[in-house]
């Protein structure tokens, strides 16, 4: 099969409550079997975005989908449903921002110890608190 | 028309740490004094000091104790990030440490020295921690690079201990990013004059910081 998307990128923003259809339908009906990342970004007062890019390697294409959390929301349905590469990827999610993703069916942290306080990259973060007994 | 040239505009330093020295002697581990002694050995050679003609025996054996450990440091191999590549290339044939006695050995029950290579995350330093004590007693502590003295590029990062020395005592500290292996070589060098020292004095002596 010729690759016909020349690369191209699309970027799709879909309120939450929309966020596991709209992954169905890019799975389904636009092929993008591949899961590449799915992050977050924290926009301070107007609250948390999150990021999911998936790609059909076939056509050679992309599909960013984003959606925007309320201010002061961290929970979002989970696309594990819909592509089993996200779990490790919501878990860094949950690690890093504290995004509770519903429907995950392992939320631990990734990548901190166990026993961490807080979700560093969140810019309400203070990187200079002390953790003890190592800081 | 006059023409004024622009008044410079420093910025102001985001990290202006002025907390830093009180911070580093709060949390700086220090080797207790002494610990490098056997209370045995000391007796032994505390009577044959004064025993006639003992100081001969005592200043012999001495030396000998501390040359034999000067020239046998077997470091354990504890490479954490990009300074370890310069760190096996300083245990490699080209500057090859064993000329020196150093072998390095892959267990830390069978070593003297450990030569922190890199940056010492927070989840890690429970680990190094637990390698060091697991080394029999008379042991050394290399610091090796800007990461493993102070926390280095990521001192301000969330996840990053701001010094080896705040987790076990380090008795040369070597910078750099990384140091190339001459550097090494030179603090293993000094490292080598403090353990030659520390018995005469019976404290961690100063090493000689003459560098040329």
């Amino acid at each position: 099969m010729p690759a016909t998307g020349d690369g191209a990128a699309l970027a799709l923003t879909v309120p939450v409550d929309r966020w596991v259809e709209t992954g169905r339908f890019v799975k389904d009906t636009l092929g993008c079997a591949y899961m590449n990342f799915s992050t977050a970004v924290d926009w301070k007062d107007q609250g948390l975005e999150i990021v999911a890019r998936v790609e059909n390697l076939d056509e050679n294409f992309s599909v960013t989908m984003k959606t925007k959390l309320a201010a002061g929301e961290s929970r979002c349905p989970s696309l594990v449903g819909v592509w089993r590469g996200a779990n490790w990827m919501e878990r860094e999610g949950y690690d890093m921002f504290g995004i509770q993703y519903e429907g995950h069916p392992d939320l631990r942290r990734i990548l901190l110890p166990q026993d961490w306080e807080g979700h560093p990259l969140l810019k309400s973060y203070a990187v200079d608190t002390p953790h003890p007994p190592y800081r | 028309m006059e023409v004024k040239p622009p008044t410079p505009q420093i910025p102001p330093a985001v990290w202006t740490e002025f907390k830093d020295l009180q911070e580093w002697e709060k949390y700086h581990q220090e080797r207790p004094q002494g610990d490098k002694h056997s209370a045995v050995f000391e007796q032994a050679t505390e009577g044959l000091l004064h025993f006639p003609g003992g100081f001969v025996v005592t200043s012999v054996a001495d030396a000998f104790l501390n040359w034999a450990r000067k020239s046998s440091v077997w470091p354990v191999t504890f490479g954490l990030a990009c300074c370890a590549i310069e760190m096996m290339a300083t245990f490699a044939s080209r500057f090859d440490v064993e000329r020196l006695g150093m072998v390095p050995w892959a267990s830390p029950r069978h070593s003297d020295l450990m030569i922190v290579s890199g940056t010492v995350t927070i989840k890690m330093a429970p680990m190094l921690k637990r390698i060091y004590d697991q080394m029999p007693d008379p042991k050394w502590a290399v610091s090796m690079g800007s990461c493993a003295n102070s926390g280095g590029p990521f001192r301000h990062g969330y996840h990053v201990v701001k010094g080896v020395d705040r987790v076990i005592p380090v008795d040369v500290y070597v910078p750099g990013c990384p140091p190339p292996p001459e550097s090494l070589l030179n603090g293993l060098l000094l490292l080598q004059d403090q353990i030659a020292h520390f018995r005469k004095t019976g404290a961690r002596a100063a090493p000689n910081l003459k560098i040329d």
